[in-house]
């Protein structure tokens, strides 16, 4: 078992060898059983674990905006790379708004937000029929505190995947 | 004049007492409609038989007394001190009068009928003097009153009999302290209602929420739905008996519907896949409208709710939300970010151009119009800050009446001259509230709930 992880761990630094290395922690020790699920992927990158914690960061946004920042498309440029190698995926991509508005514009506020992420990936080569939205406008903080810093983290799309064949 | 809150029970062979003082009440009611309008005009003196006096637009408010009610039939003695004491809290809620507490009173009033030692309760300065009585027999309980006016040494208005069960007590007591304020202030009655709202509880980043309603005052909550998903904006139907509001109970944030007495929900019947949220019922409560997003663009849409017929009432590339009809039916205002910030504009119900009202600093969102029809109520954010405020349908005479870190959402008390909303405190250890607030923006409230409450909407007179 041991050994298994350090043959993980070797897999996962090789494979994203451009970001800073990452290491799996026992939690994710789901990670090499949903690879297994997917018979198209010979290795652990792709997985949803994978692409939750190497290429599925969260994209960011400015007070009230929905447009995408260089960062964010940088990270959706990861994100779309993915998807495009991995077919039988299908994925979710979560808007949210910081607390900072009234509950239902923020609502349609962070569909928009997720919208533009959704748009963005369509741009790059992904099919939109694998893509789904849902906004939560402000219901799901990343994080709690009433400073800037933290409006910040929860001003953002999140896009999950999921193994989906028939796509 | 009988109300029958069960049928079974409705006894109209009862007979009404008490002769009707229509001068009397005539007078009171102008003098204190004059008071409570004051706010709108200009700071005025007003003085009469009442000795309501206004300082600087500050009310001071009429003392009044509320005895215990006597038992004239069955082991009510308990009950007999709880209703006298909801008649007071509601009273004593409307920031209009104050209780002169038990302690202070003089001398006690004897059976239900006897003569009233007026001087007693003048030299306490009490105004307003509630005498009540309430008789048990089987299941039928019986609740009786009358209001005396110590200075004129006569009776304000007719008394009046109730008769229900005996689990109907606070509505009764409700519908007592409703006449009173009525006969009072002149006003409508909006004791006797209930709210819908979302309970929460848990922290911030995982809050659990759940439909929940209860009576206006905090009384009898039960909860409508579990808390399996996120649940938010609800609103009644113009009888109180069914509930809109938004659930991702199906993954997707959609519109359902809820039948208060039968607590099974069902999503309504939008197309599926589509994103609809913001319902609302309209006056008749024929025609609901409610928000579709897809994602690049929300708008506006309008739904026969016998045929299903859908209508969409806006179409601007804009983030439409928000709507509220007008008492008539006739117009719906609505917030719209297409002049590139949040601001109120009115249109047509069946759609077409729209016209802006809002024209202040800052965004305006959640408009919500009067039953009244006189008033726009509102939350604006500016310079970091929320409030709720009221504006004219036309966007003239903007008052902001509350300010904190988070206030948004109000509803209005079915006569227009109360409104209730959501406050949220900042930090890790922030909660929602539900608070409330008189039209003028005085007498701020926190309205009790067992845990965190959000997003009230305020049903009608029961």
């Amino acid at each position: 078992m041991r050994f298994f992880f350090q043959m993980l761990t070797l897999l996962v630094i090789t494979a994203c060898s451009p970001l800073a290395p990452v290491v799996y922690s026992p939690s994710v020790e789901g990670a090499p059983q949903s690879g297994q699920q997917t018979p198209s992927s010979s290795n652990s990158e792709g997985t949803s674990e994978y692409f939750r914690n190497i290429v599925g960061a969260p994209i960011y946004f400015d007070v009230d905006k929905h447009d995408l920042t260089s960062q964010a498309r940088a990270q959706l440029d990861l994100q779309a790379d993915w998807l495009r190698q991995h077919q039988d995926f299908a994925a979710v991509i979560e808007g949210h708004a910081d607390e900072q508005g009234t509950r239902e514009y923020n609502f349609a506020l962070s569909a928009r937000r997720a919208n533009e992420a959704k748009e963005y990936l369509v741009s790059q080569g992904v099919r939109s029929a694998r893509l789904q939205i849902i906004p939560y406008g402000k219901e799901r903080p990343a994080e709690v505190c009433s400073q800037e810093v933290c409006y910040a983290r929860n001003r953002r799309a999140v896009t999950q995947v999921r193994y989906a064949t028939g796509l | 004049m009988i109300y029958c809150f069960d049928d079974v029970y409705c006894d109209r062979e009862t007979d009404v007492r008490a002769v009707f003082l229509y001068g009397r009440v005539l007078m009171i009611v102008r003098l204190i409609a004059l008071l409570i309008a004051a706010f709108l005009v200009s700071p005025a003196l007003a003085q009469g038989p009442l000795r309501l006096t206004i300082t600087e637009g500050v009310v001071e408010p009429l003392p009044f007394a509320v005895p215990d009610f006597s038992v004239e039939a069955g082991d009510v003695d308990e009950l007999a001190i709880q209703i006298a004491r909801v008649v007071a809290a509601d009273l004593t809620g409307t920031g209009l009068l104050r209780e002169v507490p038990r302690e202070a009173h003089i001398s006690k009033l004897g059976r239900f009928g006897d003569p009233i030692s007026y001087a007693d309760w003048r030299a306490i300065n009490v105004q307003a003097l509630v005498a009540g009585a309430i008789g048990l027999d089987g299941n039928r309980l019986t609740v009786k009153f009358r209001v005396f006016d110590p200075y004129a040494q006569a009776e304000i208005g007719a008394g009046l009999q109730l008769v229900g069960t005996p689990n109907g007590w606070r509505r009764m007591a409700h519908k007592v302290a409703d006449t009173i304020y009525t006969r009072i202030t002149g006003e409508d009655p909006y004791f006797d209602s209930r709210v819908v709202f979302v309970a929460e509880s848990g922290p911030k980043e995982a809050r659990r929420k759940r439909l929940a309603i209860m009576d206006y005052d905090g009384a009898n909550l039960q909860y409508l739905t579990d808390s399996s998903s996120i649940v938010f904006a609800p609103r009644f139907d113009p009888k109180g008996q069914q509930i809109l509001y938004t659930s991702y109970a199906s993954g997707l944030p959609r519109i359902h519907v809820l039948d208060v007495l039968r607590t099974d929900s069902r999503e309504f019947d939008i197309k599926a896949g589509i994103m609809s949220f913001a319902p609302r019922f309209s006056p008749d409560g024929k025609t609901m409208v409610y928000s579709v997003t897809t994602g690049a663009d929300t708008d506006i849409y309008s739904m026969t709710l016998e045929t299903g017929q859908e209508r969409r009432l806006t179409n601007s590339p804009a983030i439409e939300t928000a709507p509220s009809f007008s008492p008539d039916g006739s117009k719906i205002v609505f917030e719209s970010d297409r002049s590139g910030s949040q601001q109120l504009y009115i249109m047509r119900s069946r759609g077409g151009a729209a016209e802006r009202i809002s024209f202040g600093e800052g965004n305006y969102a959640t408009p919500v119009w009067s039953p009244r029809g006189d008033f726009i109520a509102f939350t604006k954010q500016h310079n970091g800050r929320f409030h709720i405020g009221v504006m004219r349908t036309d966007g003239s005479a903007e008052r902001l009446l509350t300010s904190s870190y988070l206030d948004e959402g109000p509803t209005w008390s079915p006569n227009g001259r109360v409104i209730m909303f959501t406050r949220e405190t900042q930090g890790r250890a922030g909660e929602a509230s539900l608070y409330s607030v008189d039209v003028s923006g005085r007498n701020l409230r926190r309205v009790r709930t067992p845990n965190g409450g959000s997003d009230p909407s305020w049903g009608p007179l029961q």
